[in-house]
């Protein structure tokens, strides 16, 4: 009885610190070189493989600061102390980054306010949705509420509301811009941190058109680019839908204030 | 052909009910007050509009003129004045640049719309301009521009025509009662296309549940000694699928991603050959169509010859109406039509029927797991694997969907139709497709 336990745990214990040593072995040997920087980089980078510097996932882009020499700032999740540990690995000057960025909603038309034209019974995404017939929304420009931004996004920035919008919790909102390319309807965007003021609306349709499909959206009437509004011409009208030219302009609450239906959204 | 059991792989066998409206002679619907003509009523580029607002126009002007090879015109369909030009709901899908005519009520023909003596003796390339020129595009759903069809490339001859009469959409009548009613016309129109095609070979497809169809064809056939043959096909759906039809008829296989060509077959459906016959034979142009209101939601179904760009509702009131429990109304057939959210939408070349449904039949089931049985891959015509590519596109796995063929889909919806589970698989897979095609485009790219 002994002998067979004996050699048993002999047998499998010595198998094992064979192929043990032989892997240690191999693992020297046969080891492939990777420069020690990209390790180092990828460690600081967030690891969410969004994709928003432009490159194949983190590693990619570690890759090709290292070896082809991208640009040390192109992790927007990342921001500018991410930019600068990364040019701290490479030895090179810190590059100031790009303006931090925030996704917003650019649709008001919730349930209540915009209605829906037919009972849409398919699967749950928005492009699909977007096959029949336009979508079920009554407005062609709107937010169909299927969340596949929400999908989309990897910081688990994004929930849906309970008004069949979604919202962007700006504390976790990177700006990698994954649900600006996710929407099919081009309702996200990025605009930067300090612009605490945009409008919330898509639609390319005037007056009568756009209040006949929804109560809040942008009937492009011209009143918040009117110099009596925004004397500092902060707003120009671009098609029926005001631009903001001037994002921190004093003037942009008074059109907030004149704006009738009201397609302004103030961030908090 | 010993061996050939003249059909087809797959397929299913849903209810028919064509008893609704197969007896119904086709009757002319009264001018509507307002047409409502969209730009795109065929597959490919949009057609461009050639008049302003206020403009007079007969029945039969040009309208819209086409943009490119694969693109037709499209024509007025009654006389009167040009209204507007505005995005109008379309029955295929979102809104889309339309023009508006009102009607004057005299129902002008355009001069152009006139006999034409020993038409036959046209060339074929004058005849093929004639027949974009009369706005042709496919009448049996799909209006695929017909002269881009009678153009194959030169290495790629055509020998056999076939002239797609199977109708196997349930509920529809309107090629049914066609046949019918305008048999010489649909002949000569199969005339003038094998003429153009240079082929000897031509079939005629009926369905068997269409035998009143299948004897005065073949009575005409054997009085005028043309060497075409009338084929009775077994009834099943989607025996009407050009691939599928071709296989039944000459026992040839479209290759995956092929078209009817690549193995010498064109198909044609019989409302295009009539069309033909009119645009060759009096130069006129596709204004008006036969369609089928029919659904147990209609109280009379009819069949009717209406003008393209007739609102739905002038259609649905001409028969009765809709009953009280009418909760759906779908552009086409039950297994591939489109339900409708308005009754704004017009009538296009492509519109072969309107269908109503009743709560009871319309009722959608919540869709539960898939339990793996296969009846959708032993249903399918084109020998996928739905079950498995609506679950890799429900994963967004898009290569992979690729891979396993989702672009061969015909979207007949034999799947969805035997599926146990009630699974939406035409949805996944027109999504799909879409995904699919969005991706060999940016990878192309």
């Amino acid at each position: 009885m002994d002998i067979v336990l004996i050699s048993s745990i002999l047998g499998i214990g010595g198998l094992g610190l064979f192929f043990g040593a032989s892997l240690a072995y191999a693992s020297r040997k046969f080891a492939v070189e990777v420069d020690p920087k990209i390790e180092e980089i990828i460690a600081h980078l967030p690891n969410a493989n969004c994709g928003a510097c432009g490159f194949p996932g983190c590693s990619g882009y570690a890759e090709a600061v290292v070896k082809s020499g991208a640009k040390t700032n192109l992790c927007t999740p990342g921001g500018q102390s991410v930019a600068d540990q990364v040019a701290e690995i490479m030895g090179v000057a810190p590059v100031a980054g790009g303006e931090k960025m925030v996704a917003v909603v650019q649709c008001r038309g919730d349930n209540e306010n915009a209605p829906k034209r037919y009972h849409y019974a398919g699967i749950t995404n928005c492009h699909a949705a977007q096959i029949l017939m336009g979508g079920d929304k009554a407005c062609v420009y709107g937010c169909l509420g299927l969340g596949t931004c929400v999908e989309a996004c990897p910081f688990n920035a994004m929930k849906m509301g309970d008004n069949g919008l979604p919202i962007v919790i700006e504390d976790k909102c990177t700006a990698c811009g994954l649900c600006v390319s996710a929407c099919p309807r081009g309702i996200m965007k990025l605009i930067p941190v300090a612009q605490k003021i945009f409008i919330g609306c898509v639609s390319q349709d005037k007056g009568k058109a756009v209040k006949e499909v929804c109560k809040v959206g942008c009937t492009g009437c011209t009143l918040c680019a009117n110099p009596k509004t925004t004397p500092s011409g902060s707003i120009r009208m671009k098609g029926n839908l005001p631009e903001i030219i001037n994002v921190t302009a004093d003037d942009l609450e008074k059109a907030v204030e004149k704006c009738p239906t009201k397609s302004f959204v103030v961030r908090n | 052909m010993i061996f050939n059991k003249q059909t087809f792989k797959g397929g299913v066998h849903p209810p028919e009910y064509k008893e609704l409206a197969e007896h119904q002679a086709i009757e002319a619907l009264p001018l509507p007050q307002q047409v409502i003509i969209p730009v795109q009523q065929h597959l490919g580029a949009p057609a461009e509009p050639i008049v302003n607002v206020g403009d007079e126009v007969k029945v039969g002007d040009k309208v819209c003129e086409a943009k490119g090879y694969v693109s037709v015109p499209s024509h007025a369909s009654i006389s009167g004045k040009v209204k507007a030009i505005e995005k109008r709901p379309h029955p295929v899908g979102g809104n889309v640049l339309s023009i508006i005519i009102e009607s004057d009520g005299k129902d002008e023909l355009s001069a152009s719309i006139a006999p034409v003596p020993n038409y036959l003796a046209q060339d074929a390339a004058e005849m093929k301009k004639k027949i974009q020129a009369a706005g042709l595009a496919g009448m049996g759903g799909a209006a695929f521009p017909t002269h881009v069809k009678l153009s194959p490339p030169s290495d790629k001859p055509i020998d056999t025509f076939i002239l797609n009469g199977a109708e196997c959409e349930p509920f529809l009548t309107a090629d049914h009662r066609l046949m019918l009613e305008r048999p010489n016309e649909i002949l000569e129109g199969v005339r003038i296309i094998m003429k153009i095609l240079g082929c000897k070979t031509g079939y005629i497809a009926v369905e068997k549940n269409k035998p009143d169809a299948i004897a005065l064809l073949q009575k005409l056939l054997d009085k005028s000694g043309d060497a075409l043959k009338v084929v009775p096909l077994n009834v099943k759906y989607p025996q009407g699928a050009e691939k599928q039809l071709i296989k039944a008829i000459t026992n040839r296989k479209v290759p995956a991603g092929g078209l009817p060509m690549d193995v010498g077959c064109l198909v044609h459906n019989v409302g295009t050959a009539k069309a033909i016959y009119d645009a060759i034979s009096s130069n006129k142009p596709l204004y008006e169509r036969v369609v089928t209101v029919t659904g147990k939601g209609i109280k009379h179904s009819k069949n009717l010859l209406v003008r393209i760009g007739t609102p739905f509702q002038n259609l649905i009131d001409f028969c009765g109406g809709i009953t009280e429990d009418t909760i759906k109304i779908i552009n086409g057939g039950p297994m591939m039509g489109i339900a409708q959210y308005t009754l704004e939408v017009p009538v296009t070349k492509g519109t072969s029927g309107i269908l109503a449904l009743t709560k009871a039949e319309a009722k959608l089931p919540e869709p539960e797991p898939c339990i793996r049985c296969a009846r959708c891959v032993d249903a399918c015509p084109m020998n996928l694997l739905p079950n498995t590519l609506a679950r890799v596109i429900e994963y967004k796995r898009y290569d992979e969907a690729h891979q396993l063929g989702v672009l061969d889909c015909i979207e007949c919806g034999s799947c969805a139709f035997v599926c146990p589970s009630k699974i939406r698989h035409i949805h996944f897979l027109k999504f799909g497709k879409l995904e699919v095609t969005k991706m060999l485009k940016s990878k192309a790219a």
